[in-house]
């Protein structure tokens, strides 16, 4: 068994937004050859391929392969809804961890320009006489007849069911989130939108489902992300300045929902946040206060509001306050999605669970530019995938 | 096919039960009573694999609600989807007979369970869904 840590040896993400001149293969090709350059490696020293891709045809790890280096190695070809990318970089994580290899290669990958609402099914095909079917017995599609299964819906009624629970939310807050990250993301050259909106351009967008209008919901893009992981003992081996780049991978954990009532009723996206983060926190042995910036999964302005509580950056039920007292702003007291998030950065969603540690490694390792958050030594990323499935990965800088 | 002993109306999914009174009926866990819409193999809760059907509060109060501006075809949109904790069963359904605008539909609002007809097939059987009206 290899003991120690595992640390991020190489990351990157191509810019988010239309990408018309190439296939997913050759955008996760170049995000690959991209991470293995950050790390000075080659695919000569990769022990292992995870390749997370949702929409494709589940086998873009060979098909990389051919693209950036046939050698041989394992393939995990991983798809886990939104927390794909962050279940690739994991897999990657525990094969270091079970001794099997000492570099590994995580991929995500996604093609959505124009893609639309997603989460709604074909309407199902219809018969001369009504003829029941399924696990509910239906005899024509249920959605919109039986509440909605487009996403945008279904997490509006995941913020609005905080607001029932602790009080305090309205649209204009939801807008003023959003209003936050199309802020941020001007400062990020790889997002896919970088303009500023105000909180009124914002409400007065087409509205999806309210609360959320459109610039409130996760910008469908291209893009990809990919990173190198190694483990300690080789690390050891490595070149100063690739040492000095490395960022120390403090947890990686992943959960799934556990029963709860209700939860066949409206996807219950809190208690797996909650507990994932819990475990990471443990076995990081760091809590909430020590994070110097966050990347979280603002799929929709309403689930950031939630996952602000989820993830114990507040007290519990205090999310609305913890906003509103500007502390999730870069300039706050724990930033959030300095990046642009999902709203304003994009969401292709596979690559998204490894962008967004591309992200906080970017601070860490002080290269972030003009949106650097000074002195950032530990930051935590989190996807949530509806279904559901939660990563979250604490990171931190090298110790000089 | 027609005569009145026919059955000619069929609910939009198993658990809307149409007599006496419309009502919805949950698949409960004998061992921890758990309820589902749908069939299970084995509770999610216990892993127990017993259910029994129990009938649903048709009463409610809304904690949840979204306004959807995009409907699927045949759908009128914009249309409002609610979660209604029914006496402790949450259920999953559209709230009707309200104006679908942010001023009319609020948190916490009271609802009864309605049905209404959604279309009749070549075989003149009706179809009947539901969705929770202001109580």
């Amino acid at each position: 068994m290899a003991s120690g840590d595992v640390w991020i040896l190489g990351i990157t993400m191509t810019k988010f937004g239309k990408h018309p001149e190439t296939d997913s293969v050759g955008l996760a090709a170049q995000a690959a050859r991209g991470a293995l350059k950050d790390g000075g490696v080659s695919m000569r020293d990769i022990g292992i391929l995870a390749a997370g891709n949702l929409m494709g045809g589940g086998a873009l790890g060979q098909q990389l392969q051919k693209q950036i280096g046939q050698t041989g190695i394992p393939v995990y070809n991983v798809a886990n809804a939104c927390a794909t990318g962050a279940t690739a970089l994991r897999t990657a994580v525990m094969a270091i961890k079970a001794g099997e290899v000492d570099m590994g290669l995580a991929v995500g990958v996604e093609k959505l320009s124009g893609a639309g609402l997603l989460g709604v099914g074909g309407p199902k095909k219809q018969g001369d006489t009504w003829e029941p079917s399924g696990r509910q017995g239906a005899i024509m599609g249920l959605d919109g007849r039986v509440n909605t299964d487009n996403m945008p819906g279904t997490f509006a009624q995941i913020g609005m069911e905080y607001g029932h629970k602790y009080g305090g939310v309205s649209f204009e807050l939801f807008a003023r989130i959003s209003e936050k990250n199309h802020m941020h993301s001007t400062l990020n050259p790889l997002a896919a939108y970088t303009k500023a909106m105000s909180v009124e351009q914002i409400m007065n967008d087409v509205m999806i489902a309210y609360p959320n209008t459109r610039p409130m919901c996760s910008a469908n893009c291209d893009g990809a992300a990919a990173a190198v992981v190694v483990s300690d003992e080789k690390l050891k081996t490595l070149s100063d300045d690739q040492r000095k780049r490395a960022v120390r991978i403090k947890a990686s954990i992943l959960t799934t929902d556990p029963y709860e009532v209700g939860c066949q009723i409206l996807p219950n996206v809190n208690t797996l946040t909650r507990n994932a983060a819990k475990q990471a926190y443990e076995q990081a042995g760091v809590g909430p206060e020590d994070l110097d910036l966050v990347e979280l999964h603002d799929c929709f302005a309403t689930a950031e509001l939630v996952h602000y509580d989820n993830l114990m950056l507040c007290k519990e039920g205090n999310a609305v306050d913890f906003f509103s007292s500007g502390a999730a702003h870069r300039t706050g007291s724990t930033p959030v999605n300095v990046s642009g998030g999902l709203q304003s950065k994009g969401h292709p969603i596979a690559a998204t669970g490894i962008a967004n540690v591309w992200e906080i490694c970017h601070h860490l390792r002080g290269e972030a530019g003009d949106r650097q958050i000074e002195g950032a030594k530990v930051g935590l990323a989190h996807v949530i995938g509806l279904g559901s499935a939660c990563g979250v990965h604490i990171l931190e800088k090298a110790a000089a | 096919m027609s005569t009145a002993d026919t059955a000619t109306r069929i609910p939009l999914v198993d658990y809307l039960a149409l007599e006496p009174e419309p009502h919805l009926v949950a698949n409960e866990c004998t061992s921890c009573g758990a309820r589902y819409f749908d069939h299970r193999d084995a509770c999610a809760s216990c892993f127990e694999a017993e259910f029994t059907r129990v009938d649903v509060a048709t009463e409610g109060e809304v904690t949840a609600f979204t306004i959807v501006s995009y409907a699927p075809p045949g759908v009128e949109a914009p249309f409002v989807a609610a979660i209604v904790d029914c006496a402790g069963t949450p259920v999953r359904a559209n709230l009707v007979d309200i104006e679908p605008t942010p001023d009319k539909v609020t948190l916490g609002m009271k609802v009864r369970l309605v049905t209404h007809s959604i279309g009749t097939d070549s075989a003149g059987t009706e179809a009947i869904g539901f969705g929770f009206a202001p109580a």
